[in-house]
C-alpha cells in the first residue's frame, strides 16, 4: 500500500479541466518527481493536496486517510508540509521567526499563558527552538539566524522556506520547484540534501522540478503531466526514452 | 556598534535584549515614576491620557501592525470599555473587579464581532469596521437603559486603595502601571506562538495556513485581543473624561487611533507610544498655532481634522515607518557610522511575487 494516492483528481475552472482524472500512488521512502510544460496542472496539483482548491472529483489518501475534505491548516498536522513556486516567506520576519512558526502545529500553550509568558510557554519556545536548530544546522543557516528575510539573497530565501517546511517534522514533503532560480552550485548542493533528507531524515519527497539533469540524478520515479492528464510515469530512464514525453515536454 | 555575544537560547526569549535595553527602561520608568514631582496636574492629566492612549494604540498595533487587518473603528471599543466600565461603577462594582469584567467583555465582544466582519479582506473589510464605529455610536446612543443615551452617562469615581480617581498623581499612577503592564502583555503575546502566528497572517496567508495557522481563529483572536486592550483604555478614558456622551466615541476618535499607528510606525510596540504622544500633543500645538496664525486660518474650525489628515498622508509617503522607523535610522546611522548607507532601509523590488501559488 502506498503512503500517498491520488485517485482520479479531477480539477476544473470553468470549462478548463486543469486536471483530468489524474491517479498515482507514492511510496514511504521515495522521491517522486512530476514534470510537465507550463500550463500542465502541476502546482494545480499541489494546490488540491495541501487543500487550497477544491477537487471536483476524485479522492486523496495519505497513510491510508481520506485527506479531502481535511480542512487546510490541518493537512500539516498529518505531515504533509510544501514549499511554494513564488517563496511565500514571512518577509519582515527574521530567518529564526520564520523557522519558528515551523513549529506551529506543536503549539501546546494557551492565550492566558503565552500573555504571562509562563514557565510552560518558555519551555515550549526552547522545544521549538532546539528543533529549528537541528534543521538550521542540517542546511547551512547559522549564518541568518537574525536577518530579515528582506535582506537575504534569492538562494537563501529559497533553502529558508525548504527549512521552514523541514521544521514541522513531516513525514511528505512537496517541494514546488526547488531549484529554479538557483545558481549551478546551489542546484548541486540542493540535490545533495534531498537525497539527505530522503535518506537521513526518511521524508519522502513529492517535487515539481524542470531541469531534468537534476530530475534525473535525484529521482526515483517521474510523472509526466501535459493539459491535466498522466502522459506517461515511470523510472527516470523510462521517461528520458518516452517518446511522447520527449513530444510534449523536451521539443522532439 | 554593540555585538551580543549569544551563549543560551534564553537570550533569544528573554525581553530585554542587552544589560543597555535594562538599563535604558529602568531609567525611562524612574523617570516617568518621578514626574510627578516636577510637573503640575495639568501636563499629568496630558501625560495620563497618552498613556491611556498608547494602550488603545497597543490594541490597534496588534490588529494592523502585526497581523494586518486595518480598523477604522476602533473606538467602538473604546466606547465599549468605557460603558461598561461607567456601568459597571454605577452599579457598585469595585474598580478592581470591574477592569478585568472590562477585558473579558471587550475581548468577548471582538470575537463575535470580527468572526464575521473577518471573513472580507484588504478594502472591503475597512469599510465594514468604519460601519461598525457608526453602528457602535448608534448603540450607545439608542441602548439608553445602559448607555444614558444623549443625556450621557456620569462616571462615578469611586475610592481605590484610600485614593480617589480625583487625584491626578494617582490617577497618573493608575495610567502608567496600566500602560506598563499592557506592554508586557503585548510583548508576551508577540514573543509566543500566537504572536507569530499573526505576523505570518500578515506576510502570507497562504504559507501561514500551510503551516497550520488556522486563519479564521486567528484573524478573531487578532481582533478579541486588540478589543481588550482598546476596552481597557476606554475603562481608564471614561475616568478621565468623567461624563460619557455617545459622540466622544465618533469616526475622529477612529481616525486618531489610526493616525497613531501609522505616525509612530506601523508594527513596532515603540511605535504606539510615540505615536500616542505625537496625537495627544498635536491638537495643544495645534491651539498654541491658531494664535500665530492670520486669523481667516487661525479661526477655521476644521483646521485639526485637515492637519491629522495632511499628516497622515505625508507620513505613508515619505516615512511608511514612522517615527520609530526614523528612529532606527538613526540609531543606524551612529553604529554604523561612516559607512551607513540610505538604501539599508529601501524596500526592495520583488518580481517574483505573483497570485500565483
Amino acid at each position: 500500500m502506498s503512503l500517498f494516492e491520488v485517485k482520479n483528481i479531477t480539477v476544473a475552472f470553468g470549462g478548463v479541466k486543469a486536471l483530468n482524472d489524474v491517479s498515482f500512488g507514492v511510496d514511504k521512502g521515495e522521491i517522486f518527481t512530476i514534470i510537465g510544460p507550463n500550463g500542465a496542472g502541476k502546482s494545480t496539483l499541489f494546490n488540491v493536496i495541501s487543500r487550497i482548491y477544491e477537487p471536483s472529483k476524485g479522492e486523496i489518501y495519505f497513510e491510508n486517510q481520506n485527506i479531502s475534505k481535511t480542512k487546510p491548516h490541518n493537512i500539516s498536522k498529518l505531515g504533509i508540509a510544501r514549499t511554494f513556486q513564488n517563496l511565500e516567506l514571512f518577509e519582515n520576519a527574521t530567518v529564526l521567526q520564520n523557522l519558528l512558526l515551523g513549529r506551529h502545529i506543536y503549539k501546546k500553550t494557551n492565550i492566558l499563558s503565552e500573555v504571562f509568558f509562563t514557565p510552560s510557554a518558555r519551555k515550549q519556545e526552547h522545544e521549538y527552538r532546539l528543533k529549528v536548530e537541528e534543521v538550521i544546522d542540517f542546511l547551512d543557516l547559522q549564518h541568518y539566524r537574525d536577518t530579515l528575510i528582506n535582506g537575504l539573497p534569492y538562494g537563501v530565501r529559497k533553502n529558508v522556506e525548504l527549512a521552514r517546511a523541514l521544521c514541522t517534522d513531516p513525514k511528505l514533503l512537496l517541494l514546488d520547484e526547488p531549484s529554479s532560480g538557483l545558481t549551478n552550485e546551489e542546484t548541486i548542493d540542493l540535490g545533495f540534501w534531498i537525497k539527505d533528507i530522503q535518506s537521513l531524515l526518511g521524508i519522502t519527497i513529492i517535487m515539481i522540478e524542470h531541469d531534468m539533469s537534476f530530475v534525473n540524478k535525484v529521482s526515483d520515479r517521474i510523472l509526466a503531466l501535459n493539459y491535466g492528464k498522466i502522459l506517461a510515469s515511470g523510472l527516470p530512464e523510462e521517461i528520458k526514452n518516452n517518446v511522447e514525453v520527449k513530444q510534449a515536454y523536451m521539443g522532439e | 556598534m554593540r555585538f551580543i555575544f549569544k551563549t543560551k537560547y534564553s537570550q533569544d526569549i528573554n525581553i530585554a535584549k542587552h544589560n543597555g535595553d535594562r538599563f535604558w527602561y529602568s531609567l525611562l520608568v524612574l523617570i516617568m515614576v518621578a514626574l510627578p514631582l516636577v510637573l503640575d496636574d495639568f501636563y499629568l492629566g496630558e501625560i495620563s491620557y497618552i498613556c491611556i492612549l498608547s494602550i488603545a494604540g497597543i490594541g490597534l498595533m496588534i490588529l494592523s501592525g502585526y497581523t494586518g487587518l486595518a480598523s477604522l473603528g476602533h473606538a467602538a471599543f473604546l466606547g465599549v470599555g468605557a460603558y461598561t466600565h461607567a456601568f459597571l461603577l454605577t452599579n457598585g462594582i469595585p474598580f478592581y473587579a470591574s477592569i478585568p469584567i472590562v477585558i473579558i467583555v471587550s475581548f468577548l465582544v471582538g470575537a463575535i464581532i470580527g468572526i464575521p466582519i473577518l471573513r472580507l479582506t484588504g478594502m472591503y473589510l475597512a469599510i465594514a469596521t468604519l460601519a461598525l464605529g457608526f453602528i457602535a455610536e448608534h448603540v450607545f446612543i439608542k441602548w439608553e437603559h445602559f448607555t444614558g443615551g444623549n443625556r450621557g452617562l456620569p462616571v462615578p469615581q469611586p475610592e481605590f486603595l484610600g485614593m480617589s480617581f480625583y487625584d491626578s498623581v494617582f490617577f497618573y499612577y493608575v495610567c502608567l502601571v496600566f500602560l506598563i503592564a499592557a506592554m508586557f502583555a503585548a510583548i508576551n503575546i508577540l514573543r509566543s506562538p500566537t504572536g507569530r502566528a499573526f505576523v505570518a497572517i500578515r506576510d502570507s496567508e497562504i504559507a501561514a495556513q500551510s503551516l497550520g495557522v488556522n486563519l479564521g481563529l486567528y484573524k478573531a483572536l487578532s481582533f478579541a485581543i486588540s478589543g481588550a486592550f482598546t476596552g481597557l483604555a476606554g475603562a481608564l478614558l471614561a475616568h478621565y473624561i468623567g461624563y460619557l456622551a455617545p459622540d466622544i466615541f465618533n469616526i475622529f476618535l477612529s481616525l486618531t487611533l489610526l493616525l497613531l499607528i501609522v505616525v509612530g510606525g506601523m508594527g513596532s510596540l515603540h511605535g504606539t507610544v510615540f505615536g500616542a504622544i505625537f496625537v495627544g500633543f498635536l491638537p495643544q500645538l495645534i491651539a498654541i498655532c491658531r494664535d500665530y496664525l492670520p486669523s481667516t486660518i487661525g479661526s477655521q474650525p476644521g483646521l485639526e481634522p485637515m492637519l491629522f489628515g495632511l499628516i497622515l498622508v505625508f507620513f505613508i509617503l515619505y516615512e511608511p515607518l514612522g517615527i520609530y522607523g526614523r528612529w532606527m535610522k538613526i540609531k543606524l546611522f551612529f553604529e554604523l557610522f561612516p559607512t551607513y548607507k540610505r538604501q539599508t532601509f529601501k524596500k526592495q523590488k520583488v518580481f517574483t511575487k505573483s497570485d500565483r501559488v
